[in-house]
């Protein structure tokens, strides 16, 4: 039982290490896209899921890692029968989440520099956003979204 | 694998820039180069055509509000077109369509950069 229990675990989890470089994302969103499409998510969550993951990963490599390029980004994915779960971890710098406005287009304009368009985004396409960090140590996002399981 | 590309052709004096594939913040630089380019050739009446995008980040977003307030200053714009719905979206859950004048074909958007270059228009 305990084993079947684990061969479970072992299949409603993934992970992907990555260096924190732009050229990654690509993999990164590859990696999501065909565990996702694997448990049968509709292509409509599967891009949101997608494209938050990336603007998460985006914000990690510029912000948290500086745009170092040796950082380690560490993703899990797990499932289970009503949501999918991301955890996206780094050892960058910490920041503070609610000291990101959201957007406002009309200042962008006016400065030609956005900021916060990705965690509005994430906000917006995912049910639940969260940050957890213990500065120096690591930082740690977790999204989760509710999914619709396409009959197979 | 061919992850983004651009490519600039010469309607008149309207520049259209054609996007093709994946637009994120490892690819937007290609785009911003673009931009840069006709603004050093005081080209500003700018049309970006995304009929072969197939994905952006608020990355990709970025560039094209980097870039609008010179271009205006300027006289010029940057109109957009022929955006797949998923595009679309992204760009109207960010409030861009308020800025921005989005056409369906390319031939739309360069014909009102000409209806508004006549004598007389404003």
């Amino acid at each position: 039982m305990r084993v079947a229990e684990l061969a479970a675990n072992k299949k409603n989890i993934s992970e992907l290490i990555v260096k924190s470089r732009t050229e990654n994302l690509s993999l990164i969103r590859d990696f999501i896209s065909n565990k996702a499409s694997a448990k049968g998510l509709s292509k409509e969550d599967i891009e949101n899921i997608m494209l938050s993951v990336d603007e998460a990963c985006t914000n990690i490599i510029k912000h948290a890692y500086d745009s170092y390029p040796d950082g380690e980004i560490v993703i899990n994915l797990e499932f289970n029968s009503e949501k999918i779960l991301i955890t996206i971890i780094d050892q960058g710098i910490t920041f503070n989440p609610d000291s990101v406005p959201d957007p406002d287009l009309q200042k962008y304009y006016r400065n030609g520099r956005v900021g916060g368009l990705g965690m509005y985004l994430m906000k917006t396409l995912m049910d639940d956003v969260k940050y957890i960090s213990v500065p120096g140590e690591y930082n740690k996002v977790l999204l989760s979204k509710k999914i619709n399981v396409a009959h197979k | 694998m061919a992850e983004f590309s651009t490519s600039i052709v010469n309607k008149g004096d309207v520049s259209v820039i054609n996007l093709s594939g994946y637009l994120d913040a490892h690819t937007a630089p290609t785009l911003e180069n673009n931009f840069t380019d006709l603004i050093d050739q005081n080209k500003f009446k700018i049309v970006v055509n995304f009929n072969e995008l197939a994905y952006i980040s608020s990355a990709g977003l970025g560039v094209f509000m980097a870039y609008i307030e010179n271009i205006r200053n300027n006289n010029g714009d940057i109109k957009l077109t022929n955006m797949n719905e998923k595009v679309f979206n992204i760009f109207d859950l960010l409030g861009f369509p308020l800025l921005y004048e989005i056409f369906k074909t390319e031939e739309e958007a360069v014909i009102k950069y000409n209806e508004s270059s006549g004598v007389g228009s404003k």
